[in-house]
């Protein structure tokens, strides 16, 4: 018993990804068909060259004809899954595994989401029917939790942790206003977003990320059949996903300052991909930026920062985009808003682009790194699942 | 000898000061404070505050419940019920409705009495009014249980004398089921049959009980009919309890038990103790208090819960609560009903808040689980009543997104003394006051009500003093 990864035995060949933003003009499945094509161009491949689909989306259509009729595929099979906010990525991770397994040479992992169809603010959900006992709080209200708790635990004052939250804010916003797929291209002053409307807690309106449509897909084959499609194929070092018993609201020596899934699926991510020191090691991560108070704990959670520092290394600039370790050097939830099925895939498009050094100049990192994380998460602090995965452009 | 043995009453934590309403309407008002249920409140749950309140100190527990009010939350299906699930009591207690009338808060309270075992009598109101009535302004909130009992079950406080009724056939206050308000006959001509009825019921209560005006310590005259309960106070003289007019209001088919706990607060053994309903006739009771009760534990006096009253309570707010005010939402969805199936499936946790206790870790889990999160035991779990058990704030935040009738809602994680934790909606709290640390305790409420299904739950509010 025991989990070994597949380092090295797959690879992406190529990627698509729509602009993220209102598309009020394009249908689910108009994304779809974009990100599908735009994948299949990068890689060099028609769509009869794929062998099987998987479509992760959390309400945007249930079942593979939510992919296999926009997209006519002819009586192959497609997988429909979902895994909270950490759907794009759970699509990604079935496929590799398809492919590492053997049993196809070519597969896609599609992501998609379309939120400003509901016409409510925020997420929303349909749960089955309960007995009304749930917690019914918002999303950015279940992650401002982890606020009060984080700057009481480290001795924070409250200017102190609003000013660690409006740079973290700041800092993604400066990357996504470099990208022309995000859906806010603009840097926003730290006085704008200190001084925004209160959602939850401390939050303002500028602390949570936005809400878009958008799609995002892969093209995965075996390592070694990579160079047959690309020069640049980006290589899967590791696939790790947590699913947590749920007891953060149950047991009082969770204190709200961390997320164990993420601890949990990290240290399996790095075990697999043979990382022993992440903030060295690796050239740049895409995180899951939901809201400011959840990028800081995951910089302690994902190893980036020792425990009680990632408040002082997000104020002194560490994971900027010329900083240490960027993080989020797209811009993140932040900038992209988070269509749900979209965004761990979204995520790996950037490591796409920045390993392979076909990010825009102005954005692009200039590292001797050759390995990217992304980490997905869904949920809520206390009760969350979480998903790593380590990128790389060069074997072993 | 059977009597009261028991008692409990609750205020809610809102006041309304009643210069707000002339301040805002240019009409009606008035002086002094009336009490608000708050906008998670109704007739149930604060029946259900009464009832724990009389039973917090209580070593019996009762056999059944007479619940009694003007302003049922549901009609057809019996509310009692909630009540017996969220005092966690068992399925061998008989739970029944009296209601629609301010009078059939006799119906409870002589019903108790007269039952066998150990019975309780719960009376609630919310009292609404149209804006500038005088109803509205007048009535007030509340509830209050009584439980009655044999001297073998529980030591008797205060025990019957003798009694009388009257009834009336007049047209003095009415109301369509469904309106939120009543309708009233001029006040002077219930005053002329209300003045009869009540004299006459006095004077055969007096001689049931064989003693004289003279011979009583105080007398509780109460009705919703102003003019009448005044003119007929007269006869009491300075024997006359405070009916609670200026702080709480008027709480109709509450206020004769509101008036007869404010009254056994403060009561020494040996009080004769008269009251006087007017409800469409009159009933008089004559009680006497027994040596019992100098050593009566009570729980929380009327006059503390009127001490601890807030009443920074805007005039805007009040009638967005009651219904009359129709606010904006926010742009998210209206709350999902409760399913019956799944409601029925854990009324245990979702009315008595009851959870699971492993018997190996002694890890509490709220709600319920079967597995352990402490060891991963199966199956070997103890239920733990959690309903009045205090609890410190863990973390917490203020929701301004979320659906509510009153928003911001404010959430807290919270860690109850001896273990477990809960993340639990606050409620009675100025979201400003919240901090880390803070002590809170569990009462029960209708968190939302969505197609027709009232979603009943417990929340935490600040822990009394």
């Amino acid at each position: 018993m025991a989990s070994h990864g597949i380092k090295d035995q797959v690879a992406i060949i190529g990627m698509g990804c729509t602009n993220f933003g209102e598309h009020w003009d394009k249908s689910v499945d108009d994304m779809l068909v974009d990100a599908a094509h735009e994948a299949y161009e990068s890689a060099g491949v028609v769509q009869d060259d794929i062998d099987a689909f998987w479509l992760g989306t959390m309400a945007s259509g249930v079942s593979g004809l939510t992919l296999s009729k926009p997209l006519q595929i002819d009586y192959k099979p497609v997988t429909r899954l979902e895994n909270m906010c950490a759907t794009g990525s759970e699509a990604f991770r079935n496929a590799c595994y398809a492919v590492a397994s053997g049993a196809y040479d070519t597969v896609m992992a599609i992501g998609v989401e379309k939120l400003k169809d509901s016409g409510y603010s925020g997420l929303t959900g349909s749960a089955p029917p309960s007995d009304g006992t749930s917690s019914t709080i918002t999303a950015p209200a279940t992650f401002s939790l982890l606020a009060p708790a984080y700057a009481k635990k480290h001795g924070l004052d409250e200017d102190t942790m609003k000013e660690v939250l409006t740079r973290i804010a700041w800092k993604n916003h400066k990357n996504g206003a470099l990208n022309p797929r995000a859906q806010f291209r603009k840097e926003v002053a730290k006085e704008t977003i200190s001084g925004s409307p209160l959602i939850a807690g401390p939050l303002g309106i500028f602390d949570c990320s936005g809400v878009s449509d958008g799609s995002a897909a892969a093209i995965i084959v075996r390592a070694e059949d990579a160079h047959k499609y690309t020069d640049k194929p980006l290589y899967v070092k590791a696939l790790s996903f947590s699913s947590g018993p749920a007891t953060g609201a149950l047991d009082s020596t969770y204190d709200y300052t961390t997320f164990r899934e993420v601890r949990a699926s990290a240290e399996e991510a790095y075990k697999q991909a043979g990382i022993v020191d992440p903030r060295s090691e690796i050239a740049m991560a895409e995180v899951h930026d939901c809201f400011t108070p959840t990028e800081l704990v995951l910089m302690e959670d994902l190893g980036f920062a020792s425990e009680g520092t990632g408040w002082k290394e997000a104020l002194n600039g560490t994971f900027d985009l010329d900083g240490d370790l960027p993080v989020n050097p797209d811009g993140g939830l932040k900038s992209f808003g988070h269509p749900i099925g979209a965004s761990g895939l979204r995520m790996l498009f950037e490591c796409w682009l920045q390993l392979r050094g076909e990010a825009p100049p102005e954005r692009q990192i200039d590292s001797d790194k050759t390995l990217g994380l992304t980490h997905n998460l869904g949920g809520q602090p206390g009760a969350c699942v979480s998903f790593v995965s380590v990128v790389g452009s060069q074997l072993g | 000898m059977r009597g009261i043995i028991g008692y409990g009453a609750y205020v809610p934590y809102y006041r309304l000061d009643r210069s707000k309403i002339a301040a805002a309407m240019g009409a009606g008002g008035g002086r002094g404070e009336r009490s608000v249920a708050s906008f998670d409140e109704d007739t149930t749950t604060m029946g259900v505050e009464a009832a724990r309140n009389a039973l917090r100190n209580a070593q019996v527990a009762p056999t059944s419940i007479l619940f009694a009010t003007a302003n049922p939350a549901y009609l057809d299906k019996t509310n009692a019920t909630a009540i017996q699930a969220a005092l966690d009591l068992p399925q061998e207690t008989w739970a029944v409705d009296t209601g629609g009338s301010a009078r059939s808060a006799e119906a409870a309270m002589r019903g108790a009495r007269g039952s066998e075992g150990i019975a309780m009598a719960i009376l609630s109101d919310l009292r609404t009014g149209k804006p500038t009535s005088a109803d509205e302004s007048n009535g007030g909130d509340a509830a209050v249980a009584f439980l009655f009992g044999d001297e073998d079950d529980s030591p008797v406080i205060a025990r019957s004398l003798g009694s009388a009724s009257a009834t009336g056939e007049f047209l003095d206050r009415y109301r369509q089921p469904g309106d939120s308000f009543s309708r009233i006959w001029e006040e002077r001509f219930g005053e002329q049959a209300y003045l009869e009825l009540g004299n006459e019921a006095i004077e055969r209560a007096l001689k049931a009980a064989n003693v004289g005006l003279e011979d009583l310590d105080k007398v509780i005259v109460v009705g919703l009919h102003t003019r009448a309960v005044n003119s007929l106070s007269r006869v009491a003289g300075d024997k006359l309890v405070n009916g609670l007019e200026s702080v709480v209001g008027n709480t109709g088919t509450a206020h004769l038990g509101l008036l007869l706990a404010s009254a056994l607060d403060t009561a020494a053994a040996g009080e004769k103790i008269m009251v006087v309903h007017l409800a469409d006739g009159a009933t008089v009771q004559i009680l006497e208090t027994t040596e019992a009760i100098n050593n009566y534990n009570r729980f929380k006096t009327v006059e503390s819960q009127i001490a601890g009253g807030n009443s920074s309570l805007d005039y805007n707010l009040y009638l967005t609560w009651r219904g009359f005010l129709d606010r904006e939402p926010p742009r998210r969805p209206d709350p999902d009903r409760p399913g019956a199936p799944p409601a029925f499936r854990s009324q245990d946790w979702k009315y008595a808040f009851v959870g699971s206790r492993d018997r190996s870790s002694g890890a509490i889990h709220l709600p319920p689980m079967r597995v352990s999160m402490s060891g991963g035991s199966v199956d070997d779990m103890e239920r733990i009543r959690m309903a009045d058990i205090p609890a410190t704030i863990a973390t917490f935040t203020i929701d301004r997104l979320a659906y509510s009738l009153s928003p911001p809602v404010v959430a807290v994680v919270i860690d109850y003394d001896g273990g477990g934790r809960f993340q639990a909606e606050m409620t009675d709290v100025d979201p400003a006051a919240v901090e880390i640390g803070g002590r809170v305790e569990m009462t029960f409420r209708r968190l939302f009500t969505a197609e027709g299904i009232h979603n009943y739950f417990w929340k935490a509010r600040p822990l009394s003093s």
